[in-house]
């Protein structure tokens, strides 16, 4: 019932295809965003980078409907949006490529390609899979990206993670009609993996799809890389084009607003104590 | 734009030729289990010949089909990573409802049946309730509700019938219709086979069907095996759980109503913590992991059966009852060893 409808690509540019606006979460009482805005247009490559903990991954978790966001906005063409699960993210058209692939190493491989989002056919107490045509597009869809020769039917577990790597892309590019997000995978990539994740990523920006990657590689990310958001304890720390910058403008500016946040808690501190004091 | 990319091209991933047989014997988690029930029926056949006549047939398919129905229900929540430790004494909680609402109360056999399967439901929604909403592990949860359940029932039983035991319901308007659905009985040779195996049957057929072939069997085998990605994918990880222990409890209620009418009463004795894990060694003899994710239907039939066979055939072979007990300690060593090495060769997963 969620499959995702075939959702027109916006073509008008006026409007980013998502944008965020002052939006904030929080764990508790760590601020793992706070206040970020920022658009991530159609056709365009925005990158996302910062150290670890500054916010990456929980940007994307709730670009996907992962987690909600607690204060501002998140729109979608224009419109406020509230995912309240990844399956309605899904349906709108936002599929994600996850740090951990999100792979069920003992269910089969074309069970993981739809999990969540599975074909059915029939009506209620008689729904079931439609598992010739989840089978036959699992096999269609990891073709494009390069596995061939695949038996559907064996674990995902079986597959090398090379493979397991192109499952979850292939999955991505299955589902994200509008948007695709990348937070990169963490698991070491072979130089033939991480050129299939690029060709990936611009194919998709070559479609007109808006998209987000996530990484703490500027190199990588200069490569491809449109715009790029710097993120440092969840707080914006620099929006630049790729006309602004080249590859160790990036570096700098990365190491720099790691050099800069870190003074910045170091003078609030220093003031609350003194404040207290 | 794709001219910023180096000119390598992805290479096409090489598949590694796919380990046919591996990967079909373990598609079948039933397999041990069939093997097991092989050698039960062999050795048990040699030792005690009145296991294979329809009389000894009948006596083990009757006592298999209760304990199946409650491992397979228990089965489904062991794929989805979770344990239900009061289905037995939900079962025996359920009848004691029907029998005291009839026998008390003076209502129809009907009404009781359903506001019994009501409060079973409701049981099974508090477990399934508090696992999902406090995180609390599902072995100590069920552990609870079991102890409460045992204790109230053996205190209602005895403050409001005067005994542990409920009997004489054959009276109740209804009852002779709910006695052809639940209790009807067909002599085949010297055997008197029960309903209680139809039903078996059926809740395997349907816990298979719905494993492999709905989006729900899905959501089951993902929420045992990998609910990180479970939940990063949106299937619905609560809501399965909850509709998991709602089918236990159903299954409970089910096997206590086959009692409840088979015996005409329910006798409200000390199960004891041992009937609690019978559903859960049935399951794991059939192939379940006890980490989730992995199991089957069938096999959970399966084991209930080869531990009826064990059961019956060391009775029919003269062996004193507790050994039994032994043996099945041994078997649930064997089918954990063998689950041991399914995980092993399921998880172990190359690395590039
Ligand atoms: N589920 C959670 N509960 C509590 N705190 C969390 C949770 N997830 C993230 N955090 C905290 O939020 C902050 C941001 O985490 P996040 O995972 O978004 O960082 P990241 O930029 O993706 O890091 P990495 O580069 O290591 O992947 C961190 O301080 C982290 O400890
Ligand atoms: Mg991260």
């Amino acid at each position: 019932m969620m499959e995702p409808g075939p959702v027109e690509p916006p073509t008008g540019s006026a409007v980013p295809a998502l944008e965020l606006r002052r939006l904030s979460v929080r764990y508790g009482s760590v601020h793992a965003l706070s206040r970020v805005s920022a658009t991530i247009p159609a056709g365009q490559i925005t990158c996302v980078l910062g150290e670890n903990g500054s916010g990456k991954s929980t940007l994307v978790a709730v670009l996907s409907g992962l987690r909600r966001h607690d204060e501002g906005q998140l729109l979608l063409s224009g419109e406020p949006v509230h995912f309240r699960s990844p399956q309605q993210a899904r349906a709108a058209g936002i599929a994600t490529v996850w740090q951990d692939l999100a792979v069920a190493p003992l269910l089969s491989i074309w069970r993981n390609f739809f999990l969540g989002a599975e074909p059915t056919r029939g009506i209620w107490p008689l729904r079931r899979l439609d598992v010739d045509r989840a089978r036959e597009l699992t096999v269609q869809a990891m073709a494009r990206v390069g596995v061939t020769g695949l038996d559907p039917d064996q674990p995902a577990s079986t597959l090398q993670a090379g493979a397991r790597q192109s499952l979850a892309i292939a999955r991505a590019r299955h589902f994200g009609v509008r948007a695709v997000v990348v937070d990169e995978p963490a698991a070491p990539l072979t130089v033939g993996q991480q050129t299939l994740l690029l060709q990936t990523i611009v194919a998709a920006r070559s479609q007109g799809l808006a998209v987000l990657l996530v990484t703490n590689n500027p190199r990588y990310a200069h490569l491809v890389g449109d715009r790029f958001l710097l993120l440092a304890h969840g707080q914006v720390a620099g929006k630049l084009t790729r006309d602004d910058v080249d590859a160790s403008d990036l570096m700098r500016l990365m190491a720099g607003g790691e050099e800069f946040s870190a003074l910045n808690s170091a003078l609030t501190d220093l003031h609350s104590e003194l404040g207290e004091g | 734009m794709s001219d910023r990319l180096p000119t390598l091209g992805a290479s096409p991933v090489e598949l590694p030729r796919p380990r046919r047989l591996l990967g079909r014997a373990l598609g079948r988690p039933s397999l041990p289990a069939l093997v097991g029930l092989a050698v039960v029926v062999v050795v048990f056949g040699a030792q005690a010949p009145g296991l294979l006549t329809s009389g000894g047939l009948a006596s083990v398919l009757d006592s298999a089909a209760l304990l199946g129905i409650g491992g397979v229900a228990v089965a489904l929540l062991l794929i989805a990573g979770q344990f239900d430790l009061s289905i037995g004494v939900l079962a025996i909680a359920s009848s004691l409802v029907t029998a005291l609402l009839i026998e008390e109360a003076g209502w129809g056999t009907w009404p009781a049946l359903l506001v019994s399967l009501a409060a079973a439901l409701l049981v099974g929604l508090v477990n399934g309730f508090l696992v999902v909403n406090t995180g609390l592990p599902s072995f100590l949860v069920t552990l609870a509700t079991f102890l409460v359940l045992q204790g109230t029932s053996q205190a209602s039983a005895q403050a409001l019938a005067g005994s542990a035991r409920v009997s004489g319901l054959d009276e109740a308007p209804g009852w002779a219709s709910a006695h052809a659905v639940f209790g009807s009985t067909v002599q085949l040779w010297d055997g008197r086979f029960r309903v209680s195996l139809l039903w078996w049957l059926a809740v395997t057929a349907v816990g298979t069907w719905t494993l492999w072939r709905t989006r729900f069997g899905n959501a089951v085998f993902a929420s045992g095996g990998a609910r990180r990605a479970a939940r990063q994918l949106g299937v619905p990880v609560r809501r399965t759980t909850l509709t998991l222990f709602c089918l236990t409890a159903a299954a409970g209620w089910l096997i206590g109503t086959l009692g409840v009418v088979r015996l005409d009463g329910v006798q409200v004795g000390a199960p004891g913590l041992g009937s609690a894990v019978d559903f859960i060694v049935v399951a794991v003899i059939g192939g379940c992991l006890l980490t989730g994710g992995y199991g089957s239907a069938v096999g959970a039939a399966i084991g209930a059966l080869l531990y009826a066979v064990a059961r019956q055939g060391i009775a029919l072979a003269g062996w004193a009852p507790p050994w039994f007990q032994a043996f099945l300690g041994v078997l649930l060593l064997v089918a954990l060893l063998a689950n041991a090495v399914v995980r092993y060769r399921l998880k172990a997963v190359p690395r590039s």
